[in-house]
């Protein structure tokens, strides 16, 4: 009798629930049966432990700093209601119906006022209407990314477009930015690298206002730059603007659109001036741009739905809305200045972050010796979540940079999180210092 | 068969809530097919009012990570006096420290790789990392790095060189305070599931992707075909025969019942070394028990079955 056995004298006997012998290794069903029915694109669609973490930081207890959703309790729900009720009762027959695939002629011309207010004049006919600014970058990404074709992005840029343009493999190349945005000195590099290397970019993306997830914005002088440096290298120019009305100086940036109407395609969204659960966005492009993108837009989800076309439109025809985008930006302004204050007064040394110009996020760098995407589960086990800066570079990159939002938790909340991390860099600084001692 | 009213307990806020979501949707959706009523609860400051107004016949732990395995919603269980699936609260809090467990093995013959424990204070107030090659001196490398506590493998880190060690020691810190580095047994993983007393068909764990650094890790456990799992397990009768009854040895030393899996390595010799106790096994599609239950050639819906109404007994 082994040693173990006769130590670990128990009082129950053991019983097997099967009968010796058994033929081994039949091969159970936790493979997925359509393993190899997958597209090549989705091999990188794993479980992740990252993803995983979030469920925890969706929790009550974690102050969560970690999503990108606009406050919209401070809405007027009873007007909301009230408009979507006239909207039903009114145009019923319209609203319950298919659309067409550019959008609602309505919405399209209610749009152009919103880009009014941002300095950019368009006609209805230069739009289509998509799911939320997502499906735009998604439609863009299908019309001109080959698999190998170079992209160019700041540096980091927002997660959601790499991921849309990750579905069409194209390599994305960052260009770095500062306090001011995108640096065009690099970007006139990049490109004059690449194109050395024989796969010149074939478009830059780039979000010039209250940049997600850095928060800055481009002052006109780089806009002016940043075309010129398009213009010579002949390559498109995506610009996302889902921000910039929420200026914390009110100030009226000028779209890169306004300045090339021929080199830019515009993206806008009401997801952050009116509702993200309307999904509504929109681009602007040239007229051959349009044309495909609406056969896309058709090939895709045939068209918008018109019941929140109609309520968007509705909304903007009716309402005074460009006051509830002040409130917002107003908010905003109030949580991000309490967010920064506390920033300053308890992380350690060592850590930096650009004062965002407006917006929903600040990008706070930390000491190199911080891998802030390891360190994410002891924060939710701290009870206060971020996003890691990887996600944010295609590559690699962003190992000691995260994503804070200021537009979603109460200023008192926001405060306590930043506390709770703040513990949690100095105390995570303090360990690798004992190490580093160690070594000596 | 007389119809119980089940609180199947999933959810809270561990690290691993989703997976603990996963396998308490599973478990509710398998006792409400056989007929039971199910309420699902989540772990929350409602959970012992909502508890004490249900009264259910029993509950189902399908808690993953601390709160959930560590003995503390068991100990309240038992004081609300309401029956439950798995280890009680005293058998749940040894297993739940891998130092613990593995010292009582340890003293009881039972074999688990030699380790050390680290806590994170020791680095930090008592200057203990100068004392990083002696570890690797006693345990030789390769090592894991564990944290003492958590499941999922999370936090578990391989080291092949003592410049390693520091790494994976505080990627272990960042889910437990205490880690344990333990020396890397190389060969078969098992697992070993024991239900209701009887012992099931080991598992043998392949990861489909093989390379120096594919580990039975968060993502191999999860994402369904990223693993291909063989139940029996492919190693000869009798080397599965002695690992079988050591896992078993190792449940009732714990006093654990009902249900727990244990995960142990078997190496090239066909030595088993028990690595841990798991007292809320996961039950995903991708889970461990679930298969060694085919293989044993009963349903999920009779393995969740049979595990409540062991719990009643």
């Amino acid at each position: 009798m082994p040693d173990w056995a006769s130590r670990w004298t128990g009082t129950r006997r053991l019983r097997w629930m099967w009968t010796f012998p058994l033929s081994p290794g039949a091969t159970l069903a936790a493979v997925d049966p359509h393993l190899k029915r997958y597209a090549g694109r989705a091999a990188g669609m794993t479980a992740s432990e990252i993803r995983a973490l979030f469920a925890v930081a969706s929790r009550p207890e974690v102050v969560s700093l970690a999503g990108g959703m606009p406050d919209v309790s401070v809405l007027d729900f009873d007007t909301v209601a009230a408009v979507a009720a006239d909207v039903l009762a009114s145009q019923g027959a319209t609203m319950l119906q298919y659309g067409g695939g550019q959008g609602s002629a309505g919405l399209r011309e209610m749009l152009t006022t919103v880009m009014e207010e941002e300095g950019i004049s368009a006609r209805p006919d230069d739009l289509v209407v998509t799911t939320g600014g997502q499906q735009a970058l998604d439609l863009l990404a299908r019309l001109f990314i080959d698999p190998g074709d170079v992209v160019v992005a700041e540096g980091p840029t927002y997660v959601g477009a790499l991921s849309a343009f990750t579905q069409y493999q194209p390599s994305v190349v960052h260009v770095p930015m500062d306090a001011d945005g995108m640096l065009p000195d690099a970007l006139a590099e990049t490109l004059d690298r690449l194109a050395a290397e024989g796969r010149p970019a074939k478009m830059i993306y780039t979000i010039p206002s209250h940049q997600n997830p850095a928060g800055v914005s481009l002052p006109l002088e780089r806009r002016t730059r940043i075309l010129e440096i398009a213009e010579h290298h002949d390559v498109m120019v995506i610009e996302d603007n889902p921000y910039g009305l929420l200026d914390f100086k009110h100030e009226r940036r000028t779209p890169l659109v306004s300045l090339a109407p021929e080199r830019v395609v515009y993206l806008g969204s009401l997801s952050k001036l009116f509702s993200p659960g309307m999904r509504t966005g929109w681009v602007l492009a040239p007229r051959s741009v349009r044309d495909k993108l609406v056969m896309l837009k058709e090939a895709s989800d045939l068209s918008q739905s018109n019941v929140t076309q109609g309520i968007a439109e509705a909304w903007l025809r009716t309402q005074p809305w460009m006051d509830q985008v002040r409130a917002f930006a107003e908010l905003y302004r109030e949580r991000c200045d309490v967010m920064l204050g506390e920033i300053a007064s308890t992380f350690p040394e060592g850590v930096s972050c650009a004062p965002p110009t407006g917006g929903m996020f600040a990008w706070v760098r930390v000491p190199d010796a911080i891998d802030v995407g390891a360190m994410l589960p002891k924060a939710i086990n701290a009870r206060v979540a971020y996003v890691p800066g990887r996600g944010f570079y295609a590559g690699g990159g962003g190992a000691n940079e995260m994503r804070l939002n200021f537009s979603y938790a109460p200023a008192d909340r926001i405060k306590e999180g930043i506390r709770r991390l703040g513990k949690l860099l100095r105390d995570e600084l303090a360990l690798i210092e004992a190490f580093g001692q160690g070594d000596a | 068969m007389d119809t119980l009213h089940i609180a199947v307990i999933a959810g809270g806020f561990s690290l691993e809530r989703e997976v603990s979501l996963t396998s308490g949707g599973r478990v509710a959706a398998a006792l409400e097919a056989v007929g039971h009523r199910v309420t699902v609860l989540d772990v929350d400051p409602q959970l012992i009012e909502r508890l004490a107004a249900l009264r259910p016949d029993v509950a189902y732990l399908a808690l993953h990570g601390r709160t959930g395995e560590d003995g503390t919603v068991q100990s309240l269980l038992g004081l609300l006096g309401i029956p439950f699936t798995g280890p009680d609260a005293r058998a749940s809090s040894l297993a739940w420290d891998k130092g613990v467990t593995k010292a009582l093995w340890d003293r009881g013959g039972i074999t688990t790789p030699d380790w050390v424990s680290v806590p994170s204070d020791a680095i930090r107030d008592l200057g203990a990392a100068r004392l990083l090659p002696s570890v690797v001196d006693r345990l030789g490398l390769p090592l894991v790095v564990k944290p003492a506590q958590g499941g999922g493998s999370m936090g578990v880190g391989y080291v092949r060189a003592l410049e390693g060690l520091t790494d994976a020691l505080i990627g272990a810190f960042r889910y437990h305070g205490v880690a344990l580095v333990e020396r890397q047994v190389v060969g078969t993983e098992l697992a070993i599931s024991i239900v209701d007393d009887e012992v099931l068909p080991a598992v043998e764990v392949d990861i489909v992707a093989h390379g120096p650094d594919d580990h039975y890790d968060f993502s191999a456990r999860y994402t369904p075909g990223a693993t291909t799992l063989h139940a029996p397990a492919r190693l000869p009768q009798d080397v599965v025969e002695t690992a079988s009854k050591m896992a078993y040895a190792a449940y009732e030393g714990a006093g654990a019942r009902h249900v727990t899996r244990v995960d142990l390595m078997v190496d090239e010799d066909g030595r088993p070394w028990l690595l841990e106790l798991d007292t809320c096994p996961g039950m995903t599609e991708t889970s461990l028990l679930p298969a060694a239950a085919t293989a044993a050639g009963l349903t999920f819906q009779q393995v969740c079955e049979r595990i409540v109404r062991s719990a009643l007994r």
